[in-house]
């Protein structure tokens, strides 16, 4: 059977501007005929990409910030033209990329569910047909004939999903909707496209909740600047993603002007719940020049992007130290108690009178503790970050 | 499995006119323009009525200074009745363009997040300035039954469709055309007001075209699609002569603006998304 998505050798470029205007302006391109000077530079968001998908797959997009996925998506959706390439998709392609686009705060609950089915693609007909389980699975019954600015934004998102969550298209995109809404809303999505899913259509879906990827998808593709790197059954892809010795720090890091992260490297980025972490951290000064160091944190995020915990390393190091070039620090966290789940470590310091956070320089999967064998531990959403024994 | 439709994707730049594809958007339309029109009267006071109270209170003012005042005329038909026929299908075309004009622009967050063809959304703005036409229309034919004017009722109806056919033609022609270009140039909403102002003193809305002595001007003025427009809607309540080379330039230049309009448009929007 010819699958039902294929992508052959597409490429994105992007001209940047170095004006840094936000739009363009008539008096400015009238201006510009006068003096030809081209501040523009390429920019390849994708790069001969190529990969098809068979009909009832889910798969998952994986990659850094930057990576290309949303790019991607949004060539599929039809948002934006490749620029050079070709996709075949054999059936329907709807997009979520952002739930509640479409929506007009002055018209009611009702008015907006037509109007965003519409938009989205659904026939009229279709709407109202399925009229009354989106307003069962969005619970605003009772707002229904009530100006959505009036909801909350809770409501807004439920209501959004709930409408999205009835398209029937044979291939659906899904670009990190879960990140926003409670715990309880999420495993109601996660449900949803789950049924989407079996039900025999084509589900692409890009997040940075590695679980809900690793359950939701069988295989997986992972991006890395622009290009794909693999593919592969997405439990192994996603550890090859977190362990991957390029992922885990791809280039050094500028912490200041004169003092460089070179290193962040763990004993392992799969461990077991409870169990000890060892640390690397390798700093560098230009010319071997001496730094001040006042503030130096480990950070750990979920994949909401909520900092979940904070590794405090003045105690271990002093509050004010000299590092010489190639200074390294070990260290170990001796119980690392998160939940199961994908965590992003960052990094917090105050160097050179600079004070920074950084996101997402390593990822570390956390697997289930060792249970009691009678105890069946609750579902995850139960039970916040920390297991505390 | 049934064998579906089969869609490509590609660069795109031999995108010809896609009307399978409009037609199968063709919901959007209706919904689009519903809800510029249930957005526009919603926490308004007067509601509706503003749309027939704008025409009447400018036919009153102009009345008052060019007819009563200056004494202008106006082709053989009482000046009220004259000035409101044209203010009508003027106040339609300025908020056609203005509203088709910003309507990329306010919609970019749509834009950015789902596909379907672009063109609905500055057709969809037209239709509902041509909504509010409509209900205008209904005063003034109230205003026309009460007016001792006498009106051909056979070129009525064959007059005024295509008055409003010419006249949706030319917003869609410069409303299209605007709304590309200010997804590309946002300063073009300060050339649009303006444009807008002097057009209306260009188009014969509330002097008529026989005040002009140069027969060159005319052909002009002509040039303006709004000019054949309001002149074949006037015809049913005039007494002189029409002459139509005018509105044949007229309806020439209105279709020239639509094919051009139009394919500036298409010509763009691959790129809507990446420049709004």
């Amino acid at each position: 059977m010819k699958p039902i998505l294929d992508i052959t050798d597409i490429s994105k470029k992007f001209l940047i501007q170095h004006q840094q205007l936000p739009y363009l302006n008539f008096r400015d391109q009238i201006t510009s005929i006068f003096q030809r000077d081209s501040q523009q530079e390429e920019f390849w968001a994708l790069k001969n990409v190529s990969f098809s998908v068979q009909a009832g797959e889910s798969v998952g997009i994986i990659g850094r910030n930057g990576a290309g996925k949303s790019t991607l998506l949004k060539i599929l959706s039809r948002i934006t033209p490749p620029s050079s390439g070709k996709i075949v998709a054999r059936g329907r392609v709807a997009s979520l990329l952002e739930v509640g686009t479409g929506f007009h705060q002055e018209l009611t609950g009702r008015e907006n569910i037509f109007m965003n089915g519409a938009i989205l693609g659904m026939k009229n007909s279709e709407i109202k047909k399925r009229f009354d389980e989106i307003v069962n699975f969005s619970g605003v019954e009772k707002f229904l004939d009530t100006p959505i600015k009036h909801y909350s934004s809770g409501m807004q998102l439920r209501l959004a999903f709930a409408v999205a969550a009835h398209l029937e298209p044979e291939i659906l995109i899904i670009d990190e909707v879960l990140a926003v809404g409670d715990a309880e809303f999420q495993r109601k999505c996660l449900g949803k496209m789950e049924d989407v899913s079996r039900s025999g259509r084509t589900i692409l879906f890009v997040s940075h909740n590695l679980d809900a990827i690793e359950s939701l998808c069988k295989t997986s593709f992972l991006f890395s600047k622009g290009k794909l790197i693999d593919q592969g059954p997405s439990s192994d892809l996603i550890r090859e993603y977190i362990s991957h010795k390029e992922n885990i720090l791809f280039q050094s890091v500028a912490l200041s002007e004169f003092t460089q992260l070179e290193e962040l490297s763990f004993s392992s980025y799969s461990l077991i719940s409870g169990s000890s972490l060892e640390f690397h951290i390798k700093l560098k000064t230009k010319n071997n020049e001496s730094m001040k160091m006042t503030d130096l944190c480990l950070l750990f995020y979920n994949y909401k992007k909520q900092r979940v915990a904070v590794y405090d390393l003045r105690n271990s190091f002093g509050r004010f130290i000299q590092v010489a070039d190639g200074h390294s620090y070990e260290g170990k966290i001796s119980r690392f108690n998160l939940i199961e789940g994908f965590y992003y470590v960052g990094l917090y310091y105050g160097v050179d009178a600079v004070q920074h956070d950084l996101y997402d320089l390593a990822r570390i999967q956390v697997k289930n503790v060792a249970q009691d064998a009678n105890i069946k531990p609750y579902d995850i959403q139960y039970r916040g970050f920390v297991e505390l024994i | 499995m049934i064998d579906l439709e089969e869609q490509i994707i590609d660069s795109g730049q031999h995108d010809v006119f896609n009307w399978k594809e409009l037609w199968r958007y063709r919901e959007l339309f209706y919904f689009f323009t519903w809800r510029d029109i249930k957005v526009k009267y919603k926490q308004t006071a007067l509601g509706v009525l503003w749309v027939m109270l704008q025409p009447l209170l400018m036919m009153i003012i102009f009345t008052f200074f060019f007819g009563r005042m200056l004494g202008i005329a106006s082709e053989g038909m009482p000046y009220p009745v004259f000035a409101f026929s044209g203010l009508l299908l003027w106040n339609f075309f300025s908020s056609a363009i203005t509203n088709a004009g910003n309507s990329m622009v306010q919609n970019s967050a749509i834009i950015k997040k789902i596909y379907f063809p672009r063109l609905i959304i500055p057709v969809s703005s037209i239709l509902s300035a041509w909504v509010d036409l409509l209900v205008a229309l209904i005063l003034f034919i109230i205003f026309l039954s009460f007016y001792p004017v006498s009106v051909n009722i056979l070129e009525l109806f064959l007059f005024w469709p295509a008055a409003f056919i010419l006249s949706v033609v030319s917003a869609l022609g410069s409303g299209c055309w605007l709304s590309a270009l200010m997804v590309k140039y946002r300063d073009f909403r300060f050339v649009v007001s303006f444009v807008i102002q002097v057009a209306f003193f260009l188009t014969p809305i509330v002097y008529p075209v026989s005040k002009i002595s140069y027969p060159f001007l005319k052909y002009i003025l002509a040039v303006n699609p709004m000019y054949g427009a309001i002149t074949l809607f006037r015809v049913p309540m005039m007494e002189s002569a029409v002459d139509y080379s005018l509105v044949g330039i007229s309806v020439l230049s209105g279709l020239l603006m639509l094919t051009i309009g139009i394919s500036y448009f298409k010509k763009t929007e691959l790129y809507f998304a990446d420049l709004a």
